[in-house]
């Protein structure tokens, strides 16, 4: 980016709203606005309590055990939906409907049959997550190289193999461009399912903030989540990067 | 001197799905240790054949039969160098070449050091580390050829290796393979559109007849390679009456 001929770092864009943010804030035109510098400052506050560090332990434990059955189903079950025609063909209606579907909708459904507490979470977080996963899985195994399967065919290659050696490698790049866009859906999934039960980590949190009006520690909190969200995504980004240099040369 | 039969397509039919035929009633021996080319125009089923004889494809009818015993399947008596090279992207020139024989379970070390020989057997000794989008064409079926070298088949099955490789690249490249195969006694099958290369390189030339393929004719060129340089060869009179004769057949089809 240049101003003025100028080069000037991204992160500039960030600071030039959190200007206006603490402008917003400090000509008190909304309360629900606070000034940036006192959410930054509320967010310090908030941090070493323990009531946070419980809460978010709770809400990285069902985002983690959401995300490692979402990866466990969802990469197995696209590799076969791609291998498989008649699975492919019976699942995919259904993936391609549930991927768009605003999945939020069905959390209440889940709370009245799984109950009220972490496992409900567990299972946003899997639905919110699972279905890109499948998509992109599936989309990287079909469009795998057709010659580099013969060739490994032709050099002997049990099925297993073709699988370990060939398949999943030449889907990796879609595989994980899945696994990234899961991860913030998971996000998503682990914040609304805990906002919907309202008695549970972060949500809990959300939920005591905006009861009491405390906007500092509201907004503190979003953007915490928002850093973590974004941390994650960068992290899996960062290993995309490593194998695009034959994503680009296939 | 007469040469033993070590593949057998016996009375191959191919009909692809769709009702679109390929070959119909194929039936040929190729002789061990020597180079056998299908040349034709294109369509006309030469690299259905070849992935027959490779077990890649099943044939709708008929049977191929090597050193004996009836395919049904790709097997270790049989490598394939493929037109488009079909390298492992994200693995460097070593672990291409020792492909073969990671997928057949041999250790690291013994696997490398077999492929570390082949790679200098197509002279590209300083680039084990480098990545396939790193090679010229002519270097990527160098590595190709390597690897089909590594796994010590008998049969080498070649899919016009050297069409996506420039004229230079590909006369060097000719005349390696030349000299490299004739210290090896393998038997090479190779197919190619170009009628000069099917003349320089094979001692038996099989022409196919488009739509559905089928055998035309056998040209057996016999020239005299021992000890001649390759511009030799290229004016030698059975050289150049073979590509006369290969012409005269192949213009009726185009």
């Amino acid at each position: 980016m240049t101003l003025l001929g100028r080069r000037i770092p991204i992160f500039f864009s960030l600071v030039v709203w959190f200007i206006v943010w603490e402008i917003i804030g400090r000509a008190k035109l909304s309360t629900i606005v606070p000034p940036f510098s006192s959410v930054v400052i509320a967010g310090f506050t908030i941090v070493p309590t323990e009531k946070f560090s419980k809460a978010v332990m709770i809400s990285l434990r069902s985002f983690a055990v959401g995300m490692a059955f979402a990866l466990l189903v969802g990469i197995p079950l696209g590799v076969l939906m791609a291998r498989v025609a008649s699975l492919g063909k019976v699942l995919g209606m259904w993936v391609n409907i549930f991927v768009s579907a605003p999945i939020s909708a069905l959390v209440p459904i889940l709370m009245a049959v799984i109950g009220i507490g972490e496992s409900t979470v567990v299972i946003t977080v899997f639905l919110f997550a699972v279905f890109v996963i499948l998509l992109d899985t599936q989309v990287g195994i079909k469009q795998a190289d057709r010659s580099l399967v013969e060739m490994a065919r032709c050099f002997g290659a049990r099925r297993y193999q073709l699988y370990t050696k060939v398949l999943i490698l030449c889907a990796l790049p879609e595989i994980l461009a899945g696994v990234r866009l899961s991860v913030i859906r998971g996000v998503k999934g682990v914040v609304i399912g805990q906002l919907l039960i309202a008695i549970l980590g972060v949500g809990e949190l959300f939920e005591l903030y905006s009861q009491h009006f405390l906007m500092e520690e509201f907004w503190a909190l979003v953007i915490i989540v928002f850093m973590f969200a974004f941390a994650l995504s960068e992290a899996v980004a960062l290993l995309e990067r490593r194998v695009e240099y034959y994503a680009s040369s296939r | 001197m007469p040469a033993e039969t070590i593949v057998e397509v016996k009375e191959i039919d191919m009909t692809y799905e769709g009702g679109v035929e390929a070959l119909a009633g194929v039936s040929l021996a190729l002789p061990e240790g020597r180079i056998s080319t299908f040349l034709g125009p294109s369509g006309c089923g030469k690299t259905t054949l070849l992935k027959i004889i490779a077990g890649l494809i099943p044939p709708t009818h008929g049977e191929i039969w090597v050193k004996g015993k009836k395919v049904d399947g790709p097997g270790p008596e049989r490598a394939f160098v493929f037109q488009d090279f079909a390298l492992l992207p994200w693995a460097n020139v070593l672990r291409n070449v020792a492909f073969g024989l990671e997928l057949r379970g041999l250790p690291a070390q013994e696997r490398h050091a077999i492929a570390r020989k082949h790679i200098a057997e197509v002279g590209l000794k300083s680039f084990e580390a480098s990545y396939p989008h790193q090679l010229s064409g002519g270097m990527r079926q160098r590595v190709g050829l390597a690897r089909a070298l590594s796994v010590d088949a008998d049969i080498i099955l070649m899919d016009e290796p050297f069409s996506s490789v420039d004229e230079q690249t590909r006369r060097k490249f000719q005349e390696e393979l030349l000299d490299l195969l004739r210290h090896k006694h393998k038997t090479v099958i190779f197919v190619t559109h170009s009628i000069e290369e099917a003349a320089y390189l094979s001692d038996q030339i099989i022409l196919l007849s488009p739509r559905p393929g089928t055998i035309s004719n056998i040209i057996r060129p016999n020239i005299d390679r021992e000890g001649r340089n390759p511009d030799e060869i290229r004016r030698d009179k059975n050289y150049l009456d073979a590509v006369d004769e290969i012409w005269e057949i192949l213009k009726h089809y185009v």
